[in-house]
Order: C-alpha cells, then structure tokens, then sequence
C-alpha cells in the first residue's frame, strides 16, 4: 500500500463524515432564523418551542462539525504537503478569509444563540441567530471558492512548482464557484427540510406533539415544494459548467469512452476501466448529450481522449452520480405528492405518505455525499485540475505513521460520530419539544442569572 | 514586504497566544475535574466553560489557517514532521470537545463516565501541546524539507518536559480563572489548586529556562551573548516578580489577579520561547522571511486581518462580558 493511498482513504473518512454536519447545520441554522423571526413577529408560543426543540439539534450538530473540521485543517499539511506547498498562498488565503470572515462570527454568537436567553434581549439573540446564519452562509462559500479553485484552478501564474496568485478575483471568482455554491448551499436546505420533516412525520404518526409537528411538517414541505426544482434547476446549470471545464469528468459521470455526438443517457451499466467500454447498458438515446449540452447532437469528449493514467476511477462517479440524480428525483416525487394532498387538505391524513416521510430522513446525506463523490473523484488524478497530481501531493511521511493515524480515526469516528452522535440525536427527538410552561412564561429563567444580580 | 512578512508572523503569534491563554483554561478546567468532588460543582464548572469553548478553539484554526497562507513553505515543512503528536492532538481536541456535548445530553448516571473521558482528553491535548512546543523550540535539522520527512524524534527527555509542564500551567490558568467564576466552598478549593500548581509550574519554568539554551547551540549563542545580557536578565527578573506577586494573590484571596498574573506568566515563557527561536519558523532551519508567501498574497489576507482582528478581538470581549461573573445556576440548553 503506498502512503498516497492510505492518505486519501483517510482524507475521504474525513471529509465523509465532517460534509454531513455542515450541510444539516446550515440547515438548521436557516430553519431556526426563520422560525425566530416568526416568534419575534406573530409571538406564538409555537414558534417559541420549535426554536427551542430545533436548537438542541443544532448545538449537538454544529459542535461535530466544529470538531471534526479541525482534523481537516490540520490533515492539509500533515498528509498533503506537497499540495499545501504549492497551493498555500492561494487556498491558505482563502482559508484565512474563511476563519477572519466567518468562523468567528459563527463561534463568538454561537454561546449567545444557545445560551444567551436570559442573558440578552430577544432581539439581540434574534441578532446573534442572524449572524450565526451569516457566518455560516459565509463559510460554505470560501470552502466552495477554495474547492471550486482546485476544479477549475484561475488567477494564478505557476512559478517553480508553486502557484502564485495573481487575481484574487479570478481566484475566489472562478469559473465554477457560483454554480457549485448554490447547489451546495441548497443542498444543505434540502437534506435540513427532509430530516425535519421526517422527524414531524414520526410525530404526527404518534399522535404526539401534534400542533408542532403539524407546523414543521407543512412549512418544511412547503419549502422543499420550491427547493427541490430550484435544486434540480441548479444541479443542471452545474452539469453545463462541468462539461465546459472538466470534460473528462463530464464522460465519467455519463460513462462516454469515445469522443461522440448525441451520446446515449446509460440508465445503468457498468464501465470497465480495463476493457475501456460499457457492459450491460441499458441506454436512453441522445440523453447525455441532451442533459450536458442541451442540444440533441452535442459533442461530448471520451474518457479515451486522454491517457489511462489521466482518467478518473470511472465507477465511482458513474454510479454515484447516478444515485445522486435519482435521489433527486425521488425527492421530486415526494414534493409533488405533498402539493398534490396539500390541495386536497390531506397532508396530515395518509398514513402511507406520513410512512414514506418518516424514512426518508437519510435522503439528502446520501445525495449529498454521493454528490461530493462524483464531483471529488470525478476531478483525479488531478488534486489541482490538470495542473498538479494527487499521487505527488502526498507528504512522505512513516507508512506505519499514517496507518496508526488512519485507524486512530476509523475508530474514534466510528464510536463518536457513528454511535454516540445518533444515540445523543435520537435521545433528543425522543424526548420532543415539550418544555415546562414557567419556562416560556418567563423564558429566560432557567439559565444562570448574573446580569440581573450584577445590577443589585 | 518587510512588514508584511513581520506582520503576518506577529499576527500568528497572537493567534497562538490568545488560543494558549483561552483554550488553556478550559483545558485546565478538564485537567483539574478530578479534584471536584460534587456533581453541583462540576456542573457549575462545566458552565463556566460551555458559553465560549468553541470560539477559544477558533483561534488555533486561525493560527492553522494564517500558517497555511501567509507562510506555506513552514506549515507544509512542519505539519508532516510533526505527524503523528499533532494528529494525535487534533483527535485529542475533537474528543474534548464531543464529551463536553455528550456530558450535557448524557443521563445523569453516565455523566461521570464523559466527565473522566473529558478529563483524559484535556490532559492528553495539554501534554502534546507541550510536547509539540518542546519538539518546535529544540528545533530540525537543515535537512527539513516539505515532502522528505526525515525520520524525526519528537519523543526526547526535553519534549516530554515540556508536555508535562503544559499540563500544570493550564492547570494553574485553569484554577484561577475558576476562582473568578465559583464562589464559597469550591472557590476555596480552586485557591488552593492554584497555590499547588503554581509551585509547580515556577520549578517547571526555572528548568526548562536552564535547559532550553543546552538542547541546540543556535538558542544558547543567544542568551549567553554578553551584549544583550542586560536586557534579557529582564524576562527572568520580571516572571520572578509576577510570580511572587501572583502567590501573594492567591494567599490573600484575591478574585480576579491570580488569572491575570498567571497570564501574565504565559506570556513571559511565551516571549523567551518566542526570542530561542526567531527569525526561525521552523527552528534553525527555515526562516519566516524564507517561508513567507509572496507579497500579493500576504497584502491581500493582511487587509482581511487589519479589519477583522479588531473586531473579533472586541465580540470575543463583548461575548465574555455577557457570560460574566459568578456561575449560581447549570447551564443547559
């Protein structure tokens, strides 16, 4: 096994497990600043528990994503050097910005969101929620601009190996960061809006938390009625870019060996690296040539074109891909029935529906991370597209160093994130939003008092 | 460029030193839980902590982020060299961190059970903070370089002291800042952990200070350089004052001194640290002027930290002074 390998297994578990969190947070943190707004507004008491209910969640969710985030950071230059080195002055600078910008906000309003209620006025939290939003809306788009940079690599001049910025508007901005952004960041939403109706779902099944459960169900439907389609619009304007940019992943995705105009849709089939060709397809005609170029006869490059050492690891971003885009439209299915028992006044009614709606929480991780997959995979051999090898980005460092640091983190993830985390969630949604009443009567009690003491 | 670079290294410094100073007291509030008996008084420890735990961590992602960008050459030189203690680290923090979580959500007959797990991962993470700072201190070898790691001893008697002595100066921020936050009972047994780890980490210091220049002959021609004499007999002499005035604190109870006079005796230990090893960023190898990235770069995140440092400098105050004064009350969500 050589240590390039083992470093990308590693970096993969890693990345695998810390995506999820983000995503489901910025979510959360979403849902919360509207449902805040909506308490602040209409002063309903059940928007007041929704908050409180939902925010548990979050505090569980957000410090994950905190803590594994910084095994990321640091794992850029323990197993990556090669790629820190030449990349450092452009994507260490956007991960400055990313911390300046946003981690602080998110960190130094996170302890008032949480904790604050009694400490401050219900606007000056609902102020803290807001940046907290701000902050990680911020964050997902300067780690979107530095990944996006690795895709589509702008605003440099390559000097002895190193990649010297040059235009830090063609860096941030580069060709494929708004696409990807806003795929992202809907994506987020969406995997949220699942969960959270799954979770109301279950509630409603129960008879229990009823008024609540009602609330979250309808309004997150509601949203995901107009998410979905959006995202589905989205995703297509990042297939175009994904063409035009990294052709070759564009040919993994849809499996396309040769060079080709028209080039069939492959609903399933299994690429062969090794035979070079497609066995078992099963093939609508002109379909991925339809979908990448939106025109019938468009061109699509083969995975051919270039060496065999130049191609991605074909299966893996076909098949992800595939699963990605059928989840999505799974999803469509699920908004659509909900419109259509909306108009009907039966939302809350078929307990069919309301099954489907309690097991499909998963659904946005998987398409998130099979997502991630296609597009990740989808860019090797290269770690900075067409321009520097993941293979000679490895530091070389003791093998046996990286196989204890790999398995140190199978099992401490698997135990903490694995385990423990969905023992902690569940225990959450079990327990449900009830709070005691004295609690909303005078919301900002049960916390530590001091400021009020303070003043005697 | 001169500034720019200069700049960028003063602002990582910072960054390392309001992450010793912020997160050392939560770490040593972990280290010293054992020593609390009462559930009541661990749960008002825990709240003493919980409000800002995650924006202390913040700083060390900053201090990562900013090496990363402002100086490549030294953050990928030193990160693989340093794999497996720092790896070990960073698992060590992520593991204080979701305890801290899982302890708020955990039944009550099970929170014992994270408290220890906390305790052990705040130990752990001080001992190879420690470990880390002796092995950067002593300094590599010339053949350092980005992608040959040489196989590297980060395991020497002098690492391994200055781990240990980590773990007593975290533990002593830890207790004094602890007295600042409890009151009565508790508050009495904090003054008298501090009064013990004090002790501790003035003989740790002295130590280390007579080993340091021995381990590399580079630190020793720059304390025992008869010209600066004068001047650097100034560090000793003042961390003597702080600390005979911080023991003074202690004993005639004093609520707020005690933390900031232990500070006061981080960054003393901090400067001396930081003197061993300038201009170097990777000790006697690589200098920050060798390591710094070019000049378009370094004025381009140098204008995001100009305006955003203050900033976070003040919410990092304005969040403290809201979560100010005693703990009376457990803090849940």
């Amino acid at each position: 096994m050589d240590i390039a390998i083992l470093s990308r297994i590693q970096f993969a578990f890693t990345v695998s497990f810390h995506i999820l969190f983000p995503a489901f947070s910025i979510g959360l943190v979403t849902f919360l600043t509207i449902m805040e707004g909506c308490w602040l507004k209409t002063k309903n008491p059940l928007y007041y528990r929704i908050c409180k209910f939902w925010t548990k969640v979050f505090a569980l969710t957000f410090g994950m994503g905190v803590v594994s985030g910084i095994v990321m950071e640091f794992q850029f230059g323990t197993n990556w050097s090669g790629f820190t080195y030449a990349v450092g002055n452009v994507l260490g600078s956007l991960f400055t910005y990313e911390v300046l910008t946003a981690f602080f906000i998110e960190a130094g309003f996170l302890g008032v969101m949480l904790f604050g209620w009694d400490k401050v006025g219900p606007k000056l939290h609902y102020f803290a929620t807001c940046l907290v939003f701000v902050g990680v809306t911020l964050s997902a788009f300067w780690i979107l601009s530095a990944n996006s940079w690795m895709q589509t690599p702008d605003g440099v001049v390559l000097k002895d190996g190193r990649f010297i910025a040059d235009d830090w508007l063609h860096i941030i901005f580069n060709p494929s960061v708004i696409p990807r952004y806003f795929h992202m960041l809907l994506a987020a939403y969406i995997t949220t809006g699942f969960v959270i109706t799954s979770v109301s779902a279950y509630y409603i099944l129960k008879q229990v938390h009823l008024d609540f459960a009602k609330k979250c169900f309808s309004f997150t439907l509601a949203a995901l009625t107009i998410l979905v389609p959006v995202q589905i619009y989205v995703g297509d304007s990042v297939g175009l870019e994904v063409h035009r940019n990294q052709p070759i992943k564009t040919a993994a995705m849809e499996g396309v060996w040769n060079t080709q105009r028209g080039a069939p849709f492959l609903i399933f089939a299994y690429p062969d690296m090794t035979l070079q060709k497609n066995l078992f397809a099963l093939k609508i005609p002109k379909g991925a040539a339809f979908i990448n170029t939106h025109n019938w006869d468009g061109k699509l490059v083969g995975l051919k074109s270039v060496p065999r050492a130049d191609q991605p690891f074909v299966p893996f971003v076909f098949y992800a891909f595939r699963i990605m885009v059928g989840l999505g439209l799974l999803m469509l299915l699920v908004v659509f029935t909900s419109l259509w028992l909306r108009f009907r006044k039966k939302l809350y009614d078929k307990r069919w529906f309301l099954h489907i709606c309690t097991w499909i929480a998963p659904i946005g991780f998987i398409a998130v991370w099979t997502g991630w997959v296609t597009a990740e995979t989808g860019r090797q051999p290269w770690v900075v597209y067409n321009h520097l090898r993941t293979d000679y980005s490895a530091s070389h460092v003791n093998l046996y160093h990286v196989i204890t640091s790999l398995a140190l983190i199978v099992i401490v993830y698997g135990i903490i994130f694995g385990y423990f985390y969905f023992k902690f969630l569940f225990k959450i949604l079990r327990a449900g939003p009830e709070i005691k009443l004295e609690s909303y009567d005078q919301p900002f009690t049960y916390l530590v008092g001091s400021r009020t003491e303070q003043k005697k | 460029m001169t500034y720019l670079i200069m700049g960028w290294g003063a602002i990582i410094a910072l960054c390392i030193l309001m992450y010793v100073i912020l997160d050392g007291f939560t770490l040593g509030a972990g280290i010293l839980l054992p020593f609390i008996r009462k559930d009541e008084d661990r749960d008002i420890v825990f709240s003493s902590v919980l409000p800002n735990w995650d924006g202390n961590q913040t700083w060390l992602v900053l201090s990562g982020a900013s090496l990363y960008g402002a100086f490549p050459t030294a953050f990928s030189t030193l990160l693989p060299t340093l794999y497996l203690p720092l790896i070990l680290m960073v698992v060590c923090l992520l593991f204080r961190g979701v305890t801290f979580e899982f302890r708020l959500k955990a039944k009550a007959h099970n929170k014992r059970k994270w408290e220890a797990l906390f305790t052990f991962g705040s130990i752990a993470a001080a001992f190879l903070q420690g470990l880390l700072l002796g092995t950067f201190v002593k300094g590599f070898g010339s053949d350092i370089h980005y992608l040959v790691v040489p196989a590297y001893k980060w395991l020497t008697p002098f690492s391994i002291t200055t781990g240990v002595s980590v773990i007593f100066g975290y533990a002593l921020l830890g207790a004094t800042r602890l007295i600042g936050k409890t009151t009565g009972e508790l508050q009495e047994k904090y003054y008298k952990l501090a009064k013990v780890a004090i002790v501790i980490v003035a003989l740790f210091m002295v130590a280390i200070s007579i080993w340091t220049p021995f381990v590399d002959p580079t630190i020793n021609s720059k304390w025992f350089n008869p010209a600066r004499m004068p001047y650097l007999a100034i560090l000793p002499i003042v961390t003597g004052i702080v600390f005979i005035w911080c023991w003074i604190a202690i004993d005639r109870r004093h609520e707020y001194w005690p933390f900031w006079l232990s500070v006061t005796m981080f960054i003393c230990a901090y400067i001396g640290f930081g003197y061993s090893s300038w201009p170097y960023i990777v000790p006697h190898a690589i200098t920050i002027w060798q390591a710094a990235s070019p000049r378009y770069a370094l004025a381009f995140t140098m204008v995001g930290a100009v305006i955003m440092i203050p900033v976070l400098m003040f919410y990092t105050f304005s969040s403290y002074r809201i979560f100010k004064g005693k703990i009376k009350n457990v803090i849940e969500y």
